[in-house]
């Protein structure tokens, strides 16, 4: 009787979820709420509930409305497979919304793959995410791309030929970044004086930096993430360093110069957007979104933004919500109106689009060039 | 060479840290003869400690040597009643249990505070106010000793220092150093080893709650993670210099912080992390007690 009764309220649970399923969308999120790179995932994640705040007010897709289930992934790649499989098989979610770390991509996307969910990500440049199968989709620019970029403005806007990179080798992203910016940087003429590594978590940089300031580089190429690039400038500088420092879009958070403080300024770095954007799709986007949370979004939160959007607009085109459906809708979409640019999906699943190169001034961020592919 | 000598600065400058901690390490082994692995975490309690006092108090504005000595005086009272609250509610209950149930323990108040941290302070980092003007003291050529390393390793050696000065010249460091003999044989005369072990924390916990301070500002940086790597170098750096033995620990540090520095300037930083835990494993196999430790036979 006792085991009758237990097993009835386990399954009474399950039993309501069945009942509200009928008229919702289910659709996963994982990101990194708690970990070293937390302010991405949460800037992210705001961007997509913002997104589905709004299309839910506009009545939702279909009729019906979405309902977000947000995973932390702790910024740890097992656990971003591990929600990955609890959105797919207990919570029955229809596409999955992936986290901003490619490593942490890596790791999820193929059980999407698997189990035939679409998989969209915000913000995940490296190459080899959507490499994974015909799935996983994202819509942010990838790592080689950003990597020729800073080499583009360095020859062309800065005019130097000297530069040093100091990259973070525990970190996919930071090395495809830091390959591509050196292919490219000598295609274009220029010399590599030193290119040295730190590895994510290091507090002291000074050897590296007194190793780079023998060299006499023109200037710092460190494509690693804002909680060490702060502490790096501040290091430089103590050391003497006046060369300015270049990065991607990795450096974009608020934290930034807080670690950084005046160090920081005077830098560049690559980003999918600007707040100094005039383009209406922008400025709609900031003022929505300085209404609901308070703050200004940063390139992350954008690109949740347009992650969610673009998904949703699959799915609103798509004859039914299985994944094969949704997945051949997203693989249609071509020029999508997104606030981190015309948003168009290529062959191989990834983003076609501009960045933008971004001078740090404290807690304003000076729009510098745009970069096309 | 120029870059050699501002090598050697980094590299002084890290290990005066690590030996802070390395002392917390050394002092509560010595005496309890138990390795307390949650005081890399006391020490990073110190830090937001610190974090949230300067925030309260308005420190930000006015950077100097007064801020610097409010922070430290206050990361050192929280570092102190948090590893006096551990030694109480953690440690004391299992005096007499096996050495290995201490350990477990031990570990558990580690991940309890590093994770719980995340809960209260939050798990992004958070940024330690400017406490204090860096400005370059001494130049020569390219080689620059900076304020901040000075105050680094004047803060750090006045703390050895004061500490050398309570263990061998006080009664109170005579009664440490009985307790860490032979506790029973201490209590005997007069001697009351719980106030004591008690005493060893808070003594311990104030030095880390000092290093918390010092490595706030020069890296500005802290999350609730922070003690893990540091603590785990300090760790290594009191037993490469004799766990148990407070001159040991200082040299151990001063290795740690030089040779970090070295591998990574010549080397690779791959090598950085690997290096610590290689210096441990050497260590072990050649001299287990030690560069300073004296070896024991273990009574059974």
């Amino acid at each position: 009787m006792k085991r009758l009764l237990v097993s009835l309220l386990l399954a009474l649970p399950l039993l309501a979820g069945c009942t509200k399923k009928d008229n919702v969308i289910m659709i996963g999120e994982y990101d990194s709420l708690s970990g070293s790179d937390a302010t991405f995932g949460l800037s992210s994640n705001k961007g997509v509930r913002l997104a589905f705040d709004e299309i839910n007010a506009a009545g939702g897709i279909k009729g019906k409305k979405i309902e977000l289930k947000t995973m932390d992934d702790q910024g740890k790649n097992e656990e971003a497979a591990a929600a990955t499989t609890r959105l797919i098989t207990q919570n029955k979610v229809v596409a999955i919304i992936g986290g901003v770390a490619s490593g942490r991509s890596k790791a999820a996307a193929p059980i999407a793959q698997a189990k035939g969910v679409p998989f969209v990500s915000p913000a995940s440049t490296n190459p080899d995410v959507t490499k994974v199968g015909d799935y996983v989709f994202r819509v942010c620019f990838i790592d080689p791309f950003q990597g020729s970029v800073m080499a583009k403005f360095a020859t062309e806007n800065l005019k130097i030929k000297k530069v040093a990179i100091l990259r973070d080798v525990k970190n996919d992203y930071s090395v495809g970044l830091a390959d591509a910016f050196l292919t490219d940087f000598k295609n274009r003429g220029g010399e590599i004086v030193a290119d040295v590594s730190y590895q994510a978590g290091d507090i002291d940089f000074k050897a590296q930096l007194t190793q780079i300031r023998s060299k006499n580089p023109e200037a710092i190429y460190v494509p690693g993430y804002y909680t060490e690039v702060g502490l790096i400038a501040q290091q430089a500088r103590q050391l003497g360093i006046k060369a300015p420092l270049m990065g991607g879009d990795g450096w974009d958070s608020e934290k930034l110069h807080e670690i950084g403080k005046e160090a920081i300024n005077g830098n560049y770095y690559s980003n999918h957007y600007t707040v100094e954007s005039t383009d209406p799709a922008v400025t709609e986007f900031i003022k929505k979104f300085k209404a609901k949370y308070n703050e200004t979004p940063d390139a992350l939160a954008a690109l949740g933004y347009d992650a969610a959007k673009i998904l949703a607009a699959a799915m609103e085109r798509s004859v039914d919500l299985s994944g094969k459906a949704i997945r051949d809708e997203l693989a249609k979409t071509k020029d999508f109106p997104g606030v981190t640019g015309k948003i168009s999906l290529n062959e191989n699943r990834d983003a076609v689009k501009s960045a933008v190169v971004i001078q740090v001034d404290g807690p304003n961020r000076k729009y510098i060039s745009t970069v096309t592919p | 060479m120029q870059d050699f000598a501002q090598h050697l600065i980094n590299g002084i400058s890290l290990g005066s840290i690590y030996a802070l901690i390395a002392l917390g390490y050394t002092m509560v082994y010595g005496i309890l003869k138990m390795i307390n692995f949650a005081h890399s975490d006391v020490y990073m309690v110190g830090a937001f400690g610190a974090y949230y006092v300067a925030r309260a108090l308005g420190i930000e504005a006015q950077p100097g040597i007064g801020s610097l000595a409010v922070l430290l005086i206050s990361s050192m009272v929280v570092c102190s009643v948090l590893g006096l609250l551990i030694e109480r509610l953690a440690y004391r209950p299992l005096r007499t249990a096996p050495k290995l149930n201490i350990l477990i323990t031990a570990i558990g108040v580690s991940l309890l505070l590093e994770y719980g941290g995340q809960v209260v302070f939050g798990a992004d980092p958070k940024v330690f106010p400017e406490v204090m003007k860096d400005f370059v003291i001494f130049s020569f050529g390219n080689v620059e000793l900076k304020s901040f390393d000075l105050t680094v390793l004047l803060v750090s050696v006045i703390a050895m220092m004061a500490l050398q000065f309570m263990l061998y010249k006080t009664k109170l460091g005579k009664a440490m150093r009985a307790v860490s003999a032979n506790p029973s044989v201490a209590s005997l005369m007069g001697i009351n080893p719980d106030k004591i072990i008690a005493f060893t924390f808070i003594v311990g916990s104030a030095l880390a709650g000092v290093g918390s301070v010092l490595v706030g500002m020069k890296y500005p940086k802290i999350d609730p993670l922070m003690g893990m790597m540091i603590g785990m170098k300090a760790f290594v750096a009191a037993v490469l210099g004799g766990i148990g033995n407070v001159r040991g620990a200082v040299l151990g540090a001063l290795i740690m912080g030089l040779s970090e520095e070295m591998v990574v300037a010549y080397l690779s930083s791959t090598y950085r992390d690997a290096l610590a835990f290689g210096i441990l494993i050497v260590i072990l196999i050649f001299k287990p007690a030690g560069l300073l430790g004296k070896y024991t036979v273990e009574k059974v």
